[in-house]
């Protein structure tokens, strides 16, 4: 595109908002955000995007999506979506071999490689135009790597969407999450069974489609 | 003495220190404290781009028999004030505990308390 191009269609985001945006599906391990990718994609391009797993780490390296097109009445968001290894603060292969049962030495290959995806998921942070932070609302929402993740996009002025992940199980509370992150907007979802995700994709296409000045650091 | 004779170092570091540092400086010194088994309660916390700076260091230096991590919990930072905002001052963090996972274990965490547990007699060295 020639540099007339590019101005115009900066001018003609700036006037209408973004149509193509790269948007990272971030979280803590464990939350289900390969569920949510796997449920986006499946609805929106008939693919998926990887395995899941209930033990914790099962996605260790990034793995994207391009072009997914998301549509919402007669406007829609054109996606690329990037689903990134959970971020931890530690990360312990004991506990792969004590809690799910892994032979030492998978244990410890799946915590190699795990520090590695959560070096990744932090690189991509840098990347990305705006964020689907799930949480598991069956779960304390104060935690530190949710903290640390909302407090870097609002450092980048980055929009973020939290989905309240596995409304399907009684103790879920997507409210306590609801009123632990009132500035943001919270979608209850069920990225199993699919339920509410009609909401989460109206919102996606809302939210990530405003006009923003973005901050580099 | 023995390690475990010298008990769990606890250490509260204050805003003047940590301000001394440069952002680089900080990350380094925490990490090599909480790695020597010492738990850190910063007067005057991390940026979020600290924090995650910080978890992308820890990563790279856990070694699995020694070191698995960081425990590290602390409150969102304080809103500026009108006059800080018209200077273009940042949000401050506030008050922030690390420590290395295998001794510092999170309770539970709310508005008003960080409730933590301190295991002893596995420190990290």
């Amino acid at each position: 595109m020639g540099i007339f191009g590019k101005n115009l269609s900066s001018i003609l985001q700036k006037i209408f908002g973004k149509k193509h945006v790269k948007i990272g599906i971030y979280g803590p391990p464990n939350v289900g955000k390969t569920t949510l990718a796997n449920r986006i994609l499946r609805d929106w391009t008939g693919d998926i995007m990887g395995s899941v797993s209930e033990v914790p780490h099962e996605t260790r390296r990034a793995k994207w999506k391009k072009d997914v097109r998301v549509e919402n009445g007669k406007s829609s968001l054109v996606m690329d979506i990037v689903d990134t290894p959970g971020i931890s603060t530690k990360i312990d292969f004991k506990e792969f071999m004590n809690t799910w049962g892994l032979t030492k030495d998978e244990a410890r290959r799946r915590a190699k490689e795990a520090t590695e995806g959560v070096i990744e998921s932090i690189k991509w942070l840098e990347g990305v135009d705006g964020v689907l932070l799930v949480m598991d609302s069956t779960q304390d929402p104060f935690t530190q790597v949710n903290v640390t993740i909302l407090g870097n996009l609002e450092a980048r002025d980055l929009p973020v969407l939290i989905a309240a992940n596995k409304i399907d199980v009684e103790e879920s509370s997507p409210a306590t999450l609801k009123s632990a992150f009132p500035q943001h907007p919270v979608v209850p979802i069920s990225a199993l069974t699919g339920y509410n995700a009609d909401t989460l994709y109206t919102t996606m296409v809302k939210h990530f489609s405003k006009k923003r000045k973005k901050k580099r650091r | 003495m023995s390690k475990k004779d010298q008990g769990i170092a606890f250490n509260l570091v204050s805003r003047q220190k940590l301000d001394e540092f440069t952002s680089e400086e900080k990350l380094k010194f925490i990490l090599k404290e909480v790695k020597n088994g010492k738990i850190l309660v910063l007067e005057h916390g991390l940026t979020p781009i600290e924090q995650a700076n910080l978890i992308e260091r820890t990563m790279k230096e856990i070694e699995q028999d020694t070191f698995i991590g960081v425990e590290m919990e602390g409150y969102g930072q304080d809103n500026p004030t009108f006059l800080q905002k018209l200077f273009g001052l940042n949000k401050k963090p506030r008050i922030t505990l690390i420590g290395p996972a295998n001794l510092l274990k999170m309770v539970k965490k709310d508005n008003n308390m960080i409730q933590t547990k301190i295991i002893p007699g596995s420190g990290a060295n």
